[in-house]
């Protein structure tokens, strides 16, 4: 038994003694090393170890969630009797106590290929080496007398957590993960500095691309944005690139989630089976897929992890329901959280997508904005190019995108070939016809 | 990811239109629960001298910490800190009606800093052991690569030109005396208040969040600072439903206070506000889309101050050359009535520190005055850069992370003019009210913001009321757009935090009614 385990398990036990009926634990422990690098040198350099532990208690028909890092026997006990002290004074929730042992069963046994088995030999060396590497090939890329400053950072974590509760469940999980960035400033009219870059992550560091890739394309995009102006207000056709959809994504799936429906605060409440999207809204979330950000083998609540069909050519097929807000909407837990989330690969490019749209807009980042769970509302700020005969032409920045995503969605057009895989929401790049934008 | 052009403002705990999923569920950040501390002896906000006073009962004493600075200047860093933290944070909240969920988590930790010309070497532990300490040190001094040099004798309150430390967060009660029976009825009330207000509301959560703790910044100047630090924070989130349609929207108040903050008056106004704010979205209509004026009303409006040039103000960036203010310290920026402050010295805001987390008194910066960009947002890197005094500004999310220049209470003094003037102004724009998140690109100083409420401006009026849009412009050319300034200066009391490069402060905002001659509004119709 790994000393995490047993770390999880002395917390469930302690909780017990201290007077919980039910507890859940989960245990952590992280290491991450970062070094920091721009224009010549090393800026900066960190690196250290943390671990906590965090226990959900039931007492009493009442519920509370404490975390803590001390992990010496004493202290973690009296913490736990405060936490017993403090649930004691809450109303009770009928709707509290550990999952059914059912959703556990069916776990999977496959290697999700999370970890490293190379960890702890990839040096300071090689890892100073990649940083300099990345700034290295933004400084060489066509137009490099524009640059002001460039940024790199090489990054790596290893996580480990295990998770017992008082009804025999018991799991662990362990991964790594490896980050490459830069960001590259440049100098444009008017005193405008804009900054733009590239990264990219795996669960591997030999997996991980070339670091002359990284800054080479860091230089283009931050280059490539010199003299971006704001145009006029229209409704276009718009592309959303790969690695900016992400943003979208996220604001359709906060209204799946079982809060948010139990709360009324889901404009997509009572939607199940219905047509939200167009036919090219087809989501999964598969949380089995090997070296995913997003993979595991069970979520929160234990729940055996399991893929699970979203939408299916724009029909809504679940939500995300975790054991508590199941219970309060009388529904089946699915799972409370997404993990990986994939759509089916479509047949073109970026560049093809916007051949096809022939006039438009690409919107390559968001800046801020934000979207109403409850009304479906969105507005964001963005930038990226005016497309024009099938082409990007001139850079466009300080621009809104506003409508309601109960439209937005019923416009999606066509998904792209390419999923952006540094991220658990897997979105290839979005095509939209007819979105309102508001610049000039 | 790490992406350094992606800060953003959001508001703390219960944001209404961030989906409040965060706060009702997530116990609060990972953390750490030492032995219960006994009741402090000085529950005073600051220790003004050289003593450890609060982390002696952590086994933490001027030996360890001389060992641990040491180390640090093993291999020839310029200058080294330790920074001790510890704090218990506690929530209580209501759902469905009752009181029934709570949390609890608490942070012990020290972190362990070397600097060598403009490099950062950082590592931190949550096991206070004088070996633990070593390590920490041992690692960070990695950056540095030359002969050692000797850590302070002795260490001594030095609270700079001012000659004694502030104490702006004085509480008549610590939180650590507050129990959680006393913090129910409120909740309750609070409650039940909300539903009486209004038939229309069908679902409300809230809840109530307190801290304590202490940090202790010592370093290898032989300076040695305890500063203990409160917080408090109330949001209320509703939603309510009319001929088959429904809104959410809530109010959340903070501050570095005690459980009197929550005074009747306070409690009336979150209840009134959050409803109030709720039911008017019923009859908004689409804002309108493109340039046009727009009137920011005065409070949390000074988002657009902290956006539009308080990022671009710290100096990290402009040290960097990477900000679309370096290069423009003594240049014209704005009209002559435009003064913008970044101040940490309001007693209790949520801003407010005695001394930021490299053990400098906070003071007020000016930004901006009388039109005139004055003075950057300061840490010790960059203050020895500028070869200037530090500004106070060098602040961190907690022991796991190394300081940088950061905002504190940013808001723009009274000006020359009238609300009613200002408005009147306007033939056709919009009246921002309220706002739920912001974030700004240094470099190239487009910024944004998120309206939940407002209303149209017609022919000098306000008319109907305006949701979910947001706004987009540039930090300079907004400054240069600002071009009435009211007399109605407020500081918002909402529970606002920053974030950058992956580190959350808290922060305030305020503003006088201003109007920007042009902005573009991302509204839905062209």
């Amino acid at each position: 038994m790994s000393a995490l385990l047993d770390t999880a398990k002395q917390a469930v036990s302690l909780a017990l003694k201290k007077g919980a009926k039910e507890a859940a634990a989960t245990a952590t422990k992280s290491r991450d090393v970062t070094i920091g690098w721009r224009d010549g040198k090393v800026e900066k350099v960190s690196e250290a170890t943390t671990r906590g532990v965090s226990v959900q208690l039931y007492v009493e028909g009442r519920y509370t969630s404490v975390t803590t890092s001390d992990l010496r026997p004493d202290a973690l006990e009296a913490f736990l009797g405060d936490a017993v002290a403090m649930a004691k004074t809450l109303a009770k929730d009928a709707h509290r106590s550990l999952p059914d042992p059912k959703l556990f069963e069916g776990r999977s046994k496959e290697d999700l290929a999370l970890l490293d088995p190379a960890y702890g030999e990839y040096t300071a060396e090689a890892r100073r080496k990649q940083a300099k590497e990345l700034e290295d090939a933004a400084r060489s890329a066509k137009g490099a007398a524009s640059i002001l400053s460039v940024t790199t950072e090489v990054s790596d974590s290893y996580s480990r957590s295990a998770k017992v509760m008082s009804n025999g469940f018991e799991g662990e999980q362990e991964s790594t993960d490896y980050w490459l960035s830069a960001d590259v400033s440049c100098k444009d009219l008017d005193g405008r500095r804009p900054e733009a870059g590239d990264y990219a992550g795996t669960r591997t560091w030999k997996s991980l691309p070339a670091a002359s890739e990284i800054g080479a394309r860091a230089a283009e995009r931050a280059l490539g944005t010199l003299g971006a102006k704001k145009i006029e207000s229209a409704v276009l056709p718009v592309i959303v690139e790969n690695r900016a959809a992400g943003k979208l994504l996220s604001a359709l799936l906060r209204v799946l989630t079982g809060r948010s429906l139990q709360q009324k605060q889901s404009y997509l409440e009572g939607q199940l089976g219905k047509t939200i999207g167009s036919k090219h809204l087809t989501i999964t979330d598969d949380p089995l897929l090997p070296r995913g950000f997003g993979s595991r083998l069970y979520d929160s609540d234990g729940i055996a992890a399991k893929k699970m069909a979203v939408f299916d050519k724009g029909v809504l097929k679940s939500y995300y329901i975790d054991v508590y807000y199941g219970r309060k909407l009388g529904s089946a837990p699915t799972t409370g959280s997404n993990s990986n989330v994939v759509f089916p690969a479509g047949k073109k490019g970026l560049a093809e997508l916007m051949k096809d749209i022939k006039e438009g807009v690409l919107i390559t980042s968001f800046l801020g904005g934000n979207s109403n769970t409850t009304t479906g509302d969105y507005s964001f700020g963005f930038q990226g190019f005016r497309v024009r005969k099938g082409a990007p032409a001139e850079a466009v920045a300080e621009m809104n995108v506003s409508g309601n995503q109960k439209d937005l969605w019923k416009k999606l057009s066509a998904v792209g070939s390419d999923p952006w895989a540094y991220s658990s929401v897997r979105t290839p790049s979005l095509v939209f016809d007819g979105v309102q934008i508001a610049g000039l | 990811m790490f992406r350094r052009d992606v800060l953003h403002l959001g508001v703390a705990l219960g944001a209404a239109s961030m989906g409040a999923a965060g706060c009702a569920e997530s116990p609060p950040p990972p953390a750490k629960l030492p032995p219960p501390p006994p009741a402090p002896q000085d529950t005073k906000a600051v220790v003004s001298s050289a003593k450890i006073v609060y982390f002696a009962r952590f086994g933490v004493d001027e030996k360890m910490i001389k060992e641990t600075l040491a180390t640090a200047l093993s291999r020839g860093g310029d200058y080294a800190d330790v920074f001790f933290q510890h704090k218990v944070s506690r929530v209580m909240a209501v759902e469905d009606g009752e009181v029934n969920r709570a949390f609890a988590s608490a942070d012990l930790g020290a972190g362990v800093r070397v600097v060598r010309g403009d490099q950062t070497g950082y590592a931190f532990t949550e096991d206070l052991t004088v070996e633990s300490l070593r390590n920490a040190a041992s690692t960070a001094a990695a950056i540095a690569d030359g002969p050692s040099r000797p850590g302070p004798e002795s260490f001594r309150a030095d609270p700079g030109p001012t000659g004694k430390f502030p104490d702006r967060y004085k509480l008549v009660r610590a939180w650590e005396e507050v129990r959680a029976e006393e913090k129910l009825p409120m909740l309750v009330s609070l409650n039940e208040r909300t539903f009486k207000a209004d038939a229309r509301i069908k679902k409300v959560s809230l809840g109530v969040s307190d801290e304590y703790g202490a940090v202790l910044v010592a370093d290898s100047d032989g300076r040695l600072v305890e500063d203990l630090q409160p917080m408090t924070s109330m949001w209320l989130s509703c939603v309510a439903e009319q001929n088959g349609r429904r809104e959410q929207n809530g109010y959340n108040v903070a501050g570095r206070n005690g459980f009197d903050f929550y005074s009747e008056d306070r409690l009336s106004r979150v209840v009134r506000e959050a409803v109030a704010r709720t039911v008017v979205l019923f009859e908004a209509v689409q804002p309108p889309a493109g340039e046009m004026p727009v009137v920011m009303a005065a409070g949390s409006s000074g988002i657009l101050l902290h956006e539009a040039i308080g990022h671009g103000m710290e100096a990290d960036f402009n040290r960097k050359n990477v900000s679309i203010y370096s290069d423009k310290i003594g240049k014209a920026v704005a009209k002559p009535f435009v003064n913008i402050v970044d101040d940490g010295t309001i007693e209790n805001s949520r801003g407010t520190i005695n001394v930021d987390d490299e053990g400098n008194v906070a003071g007020k910066t000016h930004l901006v005055e009388n039109g005139t960009l004055a003075t950057y947002l300061h840490d010790t890197i960059s203050a020895k850069h500028y070869k200037v005094a530090p500004t106070g500004s060098g602040r961190r999310e907690s022991y796991k992370f190394a300081p940088m220049p950061r905002m504190r209470a940013t808001y723009m003094l009274p000006g020359p003019h009238k609300k009613d003037e200002i408005i009147a102004s306007v033939k056709s724009g919009i009246y921002c009210t309220n706002f739920s998140n912001g974030q700004v690109k240094i470099g190239a100083g487009d910024f944004t913001f998120y309206v939940k409420n407002g209303f149209l401006i017609e022919n000098g009026k306000l008319t109907r009321p305006i949701k979910d849009v947001n706004i987009i412009g540039n930090g300079p050319k907004v400054l240069e757009k600002i071009d009435m300034v009211s007399d109605d200066l407020a500081i918002d009391e909402g529970g606002w935090t920053c974030g950058k490069d992956g580190q959350s402060v808290p922060v305030s905002q305020g503003i006088p009614t201003v109007r920007v001659s042009s902005l573009t509004v991302g509204g839905r119709k062209a």
